[in-house]
């Protein structure tokens, strides 16, 4: 073995280690501002009480699983109708329901999944009111 | 906590009163809010044990086109125009492709310009079901074999599977292929299997199917083959009736009346 083996091992290391830890010291120190959802549509304006299906900590934290759970049960076992906790009922329909109030995918979901990075494959099939309408 | 039997008692009291009193108090009365999806008088749903339908050719127009229009129109079917990867959900054939067996050289003219509306035979005994590795394709309660297109893996299982070609991939997105879309239906994406759901998202809002509506010489009777005094059993009782190659044992729900 030749003597300057050691100065290569540590430089082959210090290559590996900046790399794998690039993605923590490359955004250290700086933050991208958090996403301003806008509820600014005609539907949700003309509301006296606004509220969404669930209250609004659950539905922002779990309205994926909602969703999944409502794709189930109206697909595959064909009941379509949804009573929330407070006992109103809905049609559980993604494009019927949710997008009739937020009418505004670009400026409501999409800022949202832009910022923590979900790429929801939803929108491939079922159909944005806004954008057929254009 | 242990409760003694006159606290339960109590409480039950106190609860049966509640539920008695609070649809009359209006301090208990649900907020008056309409919002989109919320329904006010939900639509009665149109239930069978079986769904099929009758297809009485003779009442077929030469060159009628409107049932096939209509499905897909409302489903959103995309017209992409070439055969290959053509989508269809009903459409029609020549009489010699639809019935091989029934036909001989010496059939009249009538009956070699004939063309037939075909579509998913719903089937009984749907090998497409059988083959499907992750039940993306599943028979219901009411017999209509139906589609979850977010479990399709577009493997095309069925497609090898379905005698009836009944079945079409989609080999390119298909939302630039579509005329004008239909809000209320959902597009497919690329790489899904699709077919004929025979109107499940209509019936549950109590509509006929798209095609059977469409249909101004009534050729098409959509109904519950299980229920004695329906239309369609009455109609497949009285007259004869073909089933689209029915020795394969798949036992096809659309009745052909020549």
């Amino acid at each position: 073995m030749k003597k300057g083996k050691w100065g290569l091992i540590i430089f082959g290391l210090v290559i590996f280690i900046v790399g794998v830890t690039f993605p923590v010291w490359y955004g250290a120190g700086t933050s991208a501002p958090a996403p301003v959802l806008d509820m600014d549509t005609p539907v949700i304006k003309s509301m006296p009480n606004k509220k969404c299906v669930e209250d609004t900590a659950f539905i922002r934290a779990h309205h994926m699983k909602l969703l999944d759970a409502w794709r189930d049960e109206a697909v595959r076992d064909g009941h379509r109708e949804y009573t929330a906790k407070d006992g109103r009922r809905f049609e559980k329909s993604l494009t019927g329901t949710c997008l009739q109030c937020h009418s505004n995918k670009s400026a409501f979901c999409d800022r949202c999944h832009n910022y923590v990075g979900a790429k929801p494959s939803c929108f491939s099939c079922h159909i944005v009111p806004e954008e057929v309408k254009k | 906590m242990s409760t003694n039997r006159r606290d339960f008692l109590k409480i039950a009291g106190a609860s049966a009163l509640t539920l008695i009193m609070c649809p009359i108090l209006p301090v208990c009365a649900r907020e008056n809010l309409q919002v989109p999806g919320m329904e006010s008088a939900p639509a009665k749903p149109l239930t069978a044990k079986r769904w099929a339908m009758a297809i009485d050719t003779s009442k077929c127009p030469p060159g009628c086109t409107d049932c096939v229009a209509a499905c897909h129109a409302v489903h959103n079917v995309p017209n992409i125009g070439n055969s290959k990867d053509d989508v269809k959900w009903i459409w029609t054939e020549p009489f010699a492709s639809v019935f091989p067996a029934e036909n001989h050289s010496y059939s009249g003219q009538a009956q070699q310009k004939m063309r037939v509306p075909v579509l998913c035979n719903q089937c009984a005994n749907p090998p497409c079901v059988r083959v499907c590795p992750t039940q993306a394709t599943f028979k219901r309660a009411d017999g209509i074999v139906m589609m979850d297109y977010h479990r399709c893996i577009g493997c095309r299982l069925c497609m090898a599977a379905c005698p009836y070609g009944a079945r079409s991939m989609n080999y390119r997105d298909p939302r630039p292929f579509i005329a004008k879309i239909n809000p209320d239906f959902p597009t497919r994406t690329k790489g899904v299997v699709e077919k004929c759901n025979f109107c499940q998202e209509r019936l549950a809002k109590g509509l006929l199917p798209a095609c059977v509506l469409a249909c101004k010489s009534k050729a098409l009777v959509f109904g519950d083959v299980e229920d004695p005094h329906s239309e369609i059993r009455k109609l497949i009782e009285n007259r004869f009736t073909l089933r689209r190659r029915a020795s394969l044992g798949t036992v096809p729900q659309i009745y052909y009346i020549l």
